[in-house]
Order: C-alpha cells, then structure tokens, then sequence
C-alpha cells in the first residue's frame, strides 16, 4: 500500500498528489512514469511523474478525471492509500542525458497543454537547479483551467501563458503563442518539448515544423504493464513501431504517427461512449481544455 | 495380476458448458480413482521417468505412496523436489517428459503421472498439510528477480536451507506467467497459484511486489546497498513479438500477452473488475504454441467464434496434446498450414479480417520441422474483427541493459551455465526464460533448483 500525503485540487477535474514511495522517488529522473493501481479491482492507470522529492521519499501525480478509474482515484483523501505504485518506467528525458556544456547549447522553450503541464513541471525544474536557461508555455481553455503556474513561474527563465478565450494572458493556443514569439518577439529556440494530449501535442508539433525547432513529445497511449509485456502501446515513429512504455514515453514529436495514435488511444471507448462524445463535441465545439482542436 | 493398459479417465467439465465458463476443465482425480491409476505404475527398478523430469522427482517412490494410501508420504515425496507440484500436475508437458518415458507407454498408454501429482498435491492442500520443513537460519541473504516459477522454485529451495530470500516482482500480483499468462480455466488462481505461492511464503520467503530491477532497483543496488550476498534472475521472456506485416497497429490486433494479462491478471472478463477487454464476434490467433491455445481458449469464452491460424500442419503443434484436444472439443477451428500475409482493416481503423496464404512443408529447418513455404498465388481472406498475434515472446532488456558485467546472446538472453546457472556476473545467477527464451513452467523450474543449489554451494563455502 502506497499512502496519499498530500492531495490537492488544481481545478475542478485536476487532482494533485503526492505518494509515500521511496523507492521510486529515489531513482526517478524527469520524463518517466509510474502506474497506479486503485485498489485490488482497479486498473493499472499510466501517470507520468510531476515531481519528486527523494529526501521525503514522495513521488507528485496529477491527473485529470477523465473515466471510472480517475474518478475513482479522486475520491481518495490524505491518509488514505493506494493498492500499488510502480515505476519510475520508461526512459528518462533527453535532456537528463546532456552535460550541462551541451544543455547550456540548447535554446529550450516548453509548450503544455492542460494537464500537460503537469510533466513538464519537473523537467523545467531539473534545468533550473542546474542553472539552465528555459521558456515556458501554458496553455489552458481559460483561466480557471491553468494549473502550477505559480510553481512554474519559480523555475522558469520566462513563462508566458496561452488562454483560449483571452480570460489571462494571450489570446489563442500555445501553438499560436509560440509562432508569434519566434515571429514577432524574434525569440530563438532550438529545441521544444510538446507535452499535453494528442490533438494538442500534433498541431503544436506541426507548429514547430514550420518553425524548423526540433521537438520531443511525450505519448500517453493505452498500456497495461508498462514494462514492454503487452504491447498495447505501439506507436509508429517514422517508419519503425515503437513501445512507448520502454522507447518512450519521449519521441520526436516531427515523426510521430498521431492520428493512428489517437485511434490506437480510443481503442477500449465503448460505442455508446464514442457516440456521446461526439454528441458533445458536435454541441460545444472542442473541450478539453488543451488549446488544441482549433 | 492383469495390468489395465489404459488409464483411469479423468473427469473433466463438458465441453459444451465449459466454453462458457472460465471454470477449470479438468476436474482430477479423486483418491479412489487416484489409488486405482497408481496401480498400474510398475515401481521400475532404473525408472526412466525420472529421467524425463527436470527437476528429478522420485516419481515411483510418491506413486508407491498412493498405492498404499498414504497420501501425506506421498506429498512429502514431491516437496523434496518440487515446490510448485499442483501447478505442474496441470501444465508440465508430461507427455513428452516422464510420462513419455513411462514403460507402460510401450504397449498401452502411460501411468497418469501428471494427475497423479496434482492429486497428491491438491489432497495436501484440502487437508493443510505442513511441507514447510526448513533448515536453521544461516545468516545469507538472496535476492531472487521475479516471481514466476524460476523464482519461486529458487526461493523455495533456498529458504528450506536456511537462507533469508526475498523475491521482488516487477507486476502488483505474484506468480509471473503462472497469474497473467496461464488462464483460470486451466490454472486457477486462488486455489492453485496462490496456494502454492502461500506454501513458499511459509517457508519464511518474502515477497516485495511493484519493484522492477532495472527501473526502480537494480542488481547492483541490491548487492551493493541492500546486502544481498547472491541474486537470482528469472524475470522471464516478457516481450511480445509481432509479425511486421501491413494492418497489424489496426484497432482490434492485440498481442497474446496483452490479451492473456487483461483477462487473467487484471480480471477483464469479471463486470467488477475495472480492466476492459475488447470482445469480438470473430477471432483469429495467430500461432500454434500453449499460449496460441490459451489465447484461442479464452477469447471463445468471451463468446467469439474462434479459428487458430498456423503455418505448419497439425503434427508441428507446439502446444500440448491435451490443450489441442481440449481446444477442438470446445470447437475451436484449426487453419493449419496458413500464414498471414496483411491485416484487413476499415476505414475506421478496426480488423475487418485477415488475408492469409496457404503453406505446404517442405524440407526440415535447423528445429527439426518440416520448413513451412508458401503455395505461390494461394491467398485468400478471412473475415473477423479481432487477430492475436502469438508468436512467442523474448526476454525483456530491463535487467541486462542496466547490470554492467551481466552479458547477453544475440537473442537477448542472459548467458548463464547450464547446471548451475552463473552468469558472466559475481554472485549473479539466472534461470528460466530469462536465459533460454520462452520455454516450459517446468524447465524454468529445473533452472531454479539447479542455481539454488549453486548459490547454496558458493555461499556455504562447499
């Protein structure tokens, strides 16, 4: 069992927690993931790591409460616990394997969509505490829905933030607000990290194209054991199949197959559930808050 | 005394109602039936039997036992051999192992050595028998890598000669392919797995799960930081492979393991388990091997209309005999000879079906096997929503990519001995599927024993 010690709510669906781990949190690096597992009946849920602190010995998810079991997940309290957590899985960012000469080459700008933000959060943090220089994007539906913005602004060189309704900072998606920084503000990067979902992390990488910035995302497909077993999580990279779980989770974000992704991703939603969402989305126009889908 | 040439018949579920349930097929023998089948064993002077179990048991001295009715000697005889006896009962191949050397073989059929087990075996749990007869503490500590069969005969073996063991296991669940590969209908659960693995805990061996060596410790670590005096590896062959053929990331083509650790791990078939599982009106599995057959199995009592496709006839089956009969009594369709050439997929991204070639067999390849070639312009399509790739798996680079000094084959695998399953690493051992690729539970077994009793001989200094 793995104890809750701190839970908060980052907005109405945004849960943050930090878990009792101390195995994990002793040997994972920014980029990687953990799994967790509600109670004896749940499934193996795929988190990645949103920060850690190995001298309490905690490892921080956050999650957004898209289906039963982060839902369920939500209604867990401080003190309670979990039946497992697993981790830290799949390979380390990159840039944890740099020098600090070759990072200090590197021009680096983070774009999050959502709940994205979430495992950008440590890597910002990595290069921080090493002294390397890095921009930030945000980018949320409206302002309500931004999360660890304060947290942010603690470690990164500038942070900028994208609303799509205008409701706190730029007026537009992330994607929009990058174009504009590179073109208007003459902001040079040369290398991005794209993570948020999928639509997001597509138009955002097709974004970075244009702009000729070579670009990481970070996949989240389905997966069961997270370890290489099941294979569920195939993702087709330029012209060879990857696991995301073991070759990921981080990929080049100009040759990733997204819209097989995204089918691959929709695999286990019911009829009826594709049904209602498209119902939904068909009445309200995108909304999931990641800025994406324009 | 007239010998009965022909076995006492085990009972077993009727296949019309079995395929609906994830019940177990084979039901066992009870002791009347159990005592009458041990009366055809001869009681050979140089059993070949025991030549043919890879882990020696005295097969003669526990089936003399039950002869005699003394069903607690009986268990007794196993537990110095085996620690996993009502498993192997019911998946060893035994009729390529000790029953296939049975001398009774010759001329009739041979003595029922694998229900014979499983009856000792499940007789000494109904009546809680204590088999936990245990060495003094010694001081040493092992680390042993998962918690399959390796692992589990290696611990077993170790903690009854007085070592501290702990096993740590990559999945929330112990008892490696025995809990997510092997189905409940041919391996229960509760009653079996986790019974054996209560009897192994007994022994004083403790098992942490949620820890991936590699990932959240390493080898080293544990040497190194946690005072483990030796390790043993047996975390398996975990990968699934693929076939790299056009349509196989459609919607709807799964791996064996996928599909096999959804249902059985993770309970996907039971409404109160969260872990989803696709169902299908129409499946085909892809392979001729146990797993082909579980996955087949499975996917049939899901409700679908399944068909095994192979590339060889019915003769180079790797599956067991008795899975393959269990299979086409339950109605499973067999399309031998037939490979895939592409998977059929809609516009929407989902199997529609499958176009496959026919084969013939030509000349024997480097296993023996008539080598399966194509019939030239052959190609047909099969229709169904649903392929199981089933083509054996590898093991999975976790361990060896990250334990320096720790070498592999050209196949991934752990070079380790044979006989006493060193690695190319100090006070590193391992056994299983980790060092052969996909084999038997019962081989993995042997390797276990066989590198518990080096690792006894290196730390006690004899």
């Amino acid at each position: 069992m793995y104890k809750i010690v701190r839970k908060k709510c980052l907005t109405d669906n945004i849960i943050y927690m930090d878990i009792y781990a101390p195995r994990i949190a002793a040997s994972c690096k920014p980029g990687q993931f953990i799994i967790v597992i509600n109670d004896e009946k749940g499934e193996r849920i795929p988190l990645t790591i949103a920060d850690y602190d190995a001298e309490a010995g905690t490892v921080a998810i956050v999650f957004q409460t898209v289906g039963k079991s982060t839902r369920d997940l939500a209604e867990y309290e401080e003190g309670d616990s979990v039946a497992d957590f697993v981790g830290p899985l799949g390979r380390p960012s990159d840039l944890c394997s740099l020098d600090d000469t070759e990072l200090k080459e590197k021009k680096i700008i983070f774009v999050c969509g959502g709940v994205g933000t979430a495992p950008v959060y440590p890597q910002v943090k990595y290069l921080f505490n090493r002294g390397i220089d890095c921009d930030v994007i945000i980018g949320a539906r409206n302002k309500d829905l931004l999360i660890l913005t304060e947290e942010m602004k603690k470690v990164a060189t500038n942070l900028y933030i994208a609303t799509d309704d205008g409701s706190f900072g730029f007026k537009g998606n992330g994607s929009q607000l990058l174009t504009k920084l590179v073109r208007e503000d003459k902001k040079e990067y040369n290398h991005a990290v794209v993570i948020g979902p999928m639509i997001m992390m597509k138009f955002t990488s097709m974004t970075t194209k244009e702009l000729g910035i070579p670009t990481i995302v970070s996949l989240n497909p389905i997966m069961v054991d997270g370890t290489g077993m099941c294979g569920a999580c195939r993702v087709t990279v330029g012209d060879e199949i990857k696991f995301a779980c073991v070759d990921g989770p981080e990929f080049d974000g100009h040759k990733v197959n997204y819209d097989e992704a995204m089918r691959r991703q929709a695999m286990y939603k019911t009829e009826e559930g594709r049904a209602m969402l498209a119902a939904e989305d068909n009445k309200n126009g995108h909304k999931c808050g990641c800025g994406g889908g324009k | 005394m007239a010998l009965n040439m022909k076995r006492v018949p085990v009972r077993e579920q009727d296949p019309q109602i079995r395929a609906k349930n994830f019940e177990e097929v084979c039901l066992g023998y009870n002791s009347e039936e159990a005592v009458e089948e041990s009366k055809r064993c001869l009681s050979c002077k140089n059993p070949k039997c025991v030549d043919g179990c890879p882990v020696a048991v005295d097969i003669p001295a526990f089936i003399k036992c039950i002869k005699e009715e003394r069903f607690e000697d009986a268990a007794k005889e196993i537990a110095k051999y085996s620690a996993l006896p009502a498993i192997c009962g019911r998946v060893c191949p035994q009729e390529t192992q000790c029953e296939g050397k049975c001398v009774m073989g010759i001329k009739g059929e041979p003595v029922s050595i694998g229900k014979l087990e499983r009856f000792v075996a499940d007789w000494s749990y109904a009546n809680n028998i204590d088999l936990s007869k245990k060495e003094a503490p010694n001081g040493k500590r092992v680390a042993v890598i998962g918690a399959g069969p390796a692992g589990l005969t290696c611990a077993g073996d170790l903690a009854k000669k007085g070592y501290g063991v702990k096993i740590f296991e990559a999945l929330h669940k112990t008892g490696g392919v025995l809990a997510y590969g092997i189905p409940e209908f041919r391996l229960p659960k509760d009653r079996v797995v986790d019974k054996e693995i209560e009897s192994i805990k007994k022994l004083g061996v403790e098992i942490e799960t949620d820890v991936i060596v590699g990932k959240t410790v390493t080898v080293d670590s544990l040497i190194e930081d946690e005072g483990f005096d030796a390790v043993f590896i047996g975390s398996g062959a975990g990968l699934p492979k693929f076939m790299g053929i056009p349509g196989e990331l459609a919607n709807g083509v799964v791996s064996a393991n996928e599909y096999l650790t959804r249902v059985n791990l993770m309970k996907a078939y039971r409404d109160d388990y969260d872990t989803p599982v696709k169902t299908a009106k129409k499946v085909c599995v892809v392979g001729g091997g146990n797993v082909a057959m579980d996955a087949a199995r499975t996917a049939l009592r899901l409700g679908a209309e399944t068909h095994i496709v192979y590339r060889r006839s019915e003769a180079e089956l790797p599956a067991r005999a008795e899975e393959v009969h269990h299979a086409k009594e339950e109605g499973i369709v067999f399309e031998l000879l037939r490979n895939p050439k592409e998977i059929l997929v809609d516009e929407n991204g989902t199997v529609k079906g499958m176009r496959v070639i026919k084969m013939e067999l030509g000349e024997p390849d480097s296993s023996g096997r008539r080598r399966p070639v194509e019939v030239p312009g052959s190609e047909y399509d099969i229709e169904c929503d649903m392929v199981i790739m089933s083509l054996g798996t590898s093991p999975n680079p976790l361990i060896s990519s990250t334990t320096e000094g720790l070498e592999t084959n050209r196949w991934k695998c752990i070079i380790a001995d044979e006989e006493t399953g060193k690695t190319t690493k100090d006070r590193v051992y391992a056994g299983g599927d980790a060092v052969t690729g996909a084999a038997t539970v019962i081989l993995a077994m042997g390797a276990g024993k066989k590198a518990a009793a080096a690792i006894d001989r290196e730390l006690s200094g004899k």
